[in-house]
């Protein structure tokens, strides 16, 4: 399991009920690595700010992570973390490797918009 | 909430995290102000096995230890901000923070560390995680029987050429000068490994391909020739620079950016301290951070001690 501060996805019956359950979902699917942790962290700071996101991650060798990592959104991608963000259960953006505080936030601002 | 401290310390790698547990521990009412992940290059690290005392330690484990200790000495750590604009001139330091929340101090250390140097080249970013990568132990296995190129001639270029042949067919290391900046056992093991080859004197001038990296250019930096070379993976590892611009107007620098300091870690600037991989030195590691960030720690204190035993003196004058 990931140690992180994250709801940890175990399954891919906890990561479809986690779609069903939650119009804007992220997941990081990564390792216990440098270019994976900076990337955890920015979600739990994130998850306190973006209350309309669900935020996950998932551990990238379980065999489970296959529903990522065998998305059509991610074969051209030769690095960890794969970054997933789902609306309403579908994938609208994807993304390879390290992310900084400023492309996560401007995909979050751009996919999920909030309406209060 | 007051926004005053004794000292402000910029960057939370093994520098800064250091200061903080220095001047906490004395007392000294110190706010740490770090743009990025806790921890700095220290979480960039796998292993580290040559810090004193401890035999083998992820850079994650070493950075969380250190910023709790920080804290239970009472240091306050703000991670993930941008510092908008300061002023560090004056008898009182002001820094801004996200362009709203304003904090002063009475001294600054400034512990920015360093960030990895860019191979300058169009289409990098593009390509990040399709086919480009900084990390070979976290994406070495997607490139299992594929050519790669490492990028660099150091020793983290050596070492990783050597363990990505695990898994590449061919690793071909690009290095712009005609010999290596790297100790001669990671030469010698890249150089008799029989699926490293080398092309020297050469830079990536840019990326290319689809959804994912197919092509680069290689320019020779005697004639200038450019060359294509079809390509799965690129690994770059080409050094560190200092995070020193935004400084660079009001501390002095040396022509390699790095900030210029006394035996007491004090910059050109009363008040204003620096510490870590952002200093003109030779060598850095977490030791030298760590020793780095203790002395500018009890140099700072002693600098607000001295403002504050005046400030007394004045007080009792008037
Ligand atoms: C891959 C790799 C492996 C290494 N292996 C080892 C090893 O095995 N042993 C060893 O001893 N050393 C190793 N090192 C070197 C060691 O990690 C560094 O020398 C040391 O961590 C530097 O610490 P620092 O605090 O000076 O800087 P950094 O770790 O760079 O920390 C600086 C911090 O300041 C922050 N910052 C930067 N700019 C700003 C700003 N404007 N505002 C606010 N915050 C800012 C950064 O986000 C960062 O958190 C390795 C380095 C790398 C990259």
């Amino acid at each position: 399991m990931l140690r992180t501060n994250l709801t940890h996805i175990l399954s891919e019956k906890e990561h479809s009920e986690l779609l069903k359950n939650n119009e804007n979902v992220m997941v990081c699917c990564g390792r216990m690595g440098p270019m994976c942790i900076p990337v955890y962290a920015e979600m739990e700071e994130l998850e306190n700010e973006y209350k309309h996101v669900k935020f996950a991650d998932m551990e990238f060798d379980l065999p489970d992570a296959k529903v990522i990592r065998e998305l059509p959104e991610c074969k051209s991608f030769f690095g960890i973390p794969f970054v997933i963000y789902y609306k309403n259960g579908k994938v609208v953006k994807a993304t390879s490797s390290i992310q900084s505080r400023e492309q996560i936030t401007n995909n979050l601002d751009t996919y999920f918009n909030h309406h209060e | 909430m007051n926004n005053h401290f004794d000292v402000i310390v910029i960057g939370a790698g093994a520098a800064g995290l250091t200061a903080g547990i220095y001047l906490s521990r004395a007392k000294v009412n110190t706010l740490i102000l770090n743009e990025g992940t806790v921890g700095g290059q220290m979480v960039l690290t796998h292993q580290i096995a040559n810090y004193p005392g401890i035999e083998n330690i992820s850079g994650y484990e070493l950075a969380s230890n250190m910023k709790a200790q920080a804290q239970k000495f009472g240091c306050t750590i703000k991670s993930n901000v941008k510092i908008t604009s300061f002023d560090l001139k004056g008898e009182t330091k002001k820094i801004i923070v996200n362009n709203k929340d304003e904090y002063t101090s009475h001294a600054v250390i400034i512990a920015t560390g360093g960030r990895p140097r860019s191979a300058g080249a169009s289409g990098e970013e593009e390509f990040k995680g399709k086919g480009i990568s900084y990390c070979a132990t976290c994406d070495g296995d997607f490139f299992q029987d594929k050519e790669i190129v490492v990028l660099g001639g150091g020793n983290s270029a050596l070492e990783e050429a050597v363990s990505l042949t695990k898994y590449a067919s061919k690793v071909t290391i690009v290095h712009q000068f005609d010999n290596f900046q790297a100790f001669e056992h990671y030469v010698s093991e890249a150089k008799k490994n029989p699926k490293i080859s080398f092309i020297m004197e050469s830079k990536i001038i840019e990326f290319s391909g689809d959804e994912k990296l197919r092509k680069i250019k290689i320019q020779n930096q005697k004639d200038f020739n450019i060359s294509e070379m079809n390509i799965d993976g690129v690994f770059i590892f080409i050094g560190y620079v200092p995070n020193s611009e935004m400084f660079q107007e009001i501390i002095d620098l040396n022509e390699n950016k790095e900030i210029i300091v006394d035996k007491n870690m004090h910059t050109n600037l009363p008040g204003v301290f620096a510490a870590g991989d952002n200093v003109a030195k030779r060598y850095r590691q977490v030791t030298t951070a760590v020793a780095d960030g203790t002395i500018a720690a009890l140099s700072a204190a002693e600098f607000v001690n001295n403002i504050i035993k005046n400030v007394h003196i004045e007080d009792t004058i008037e």
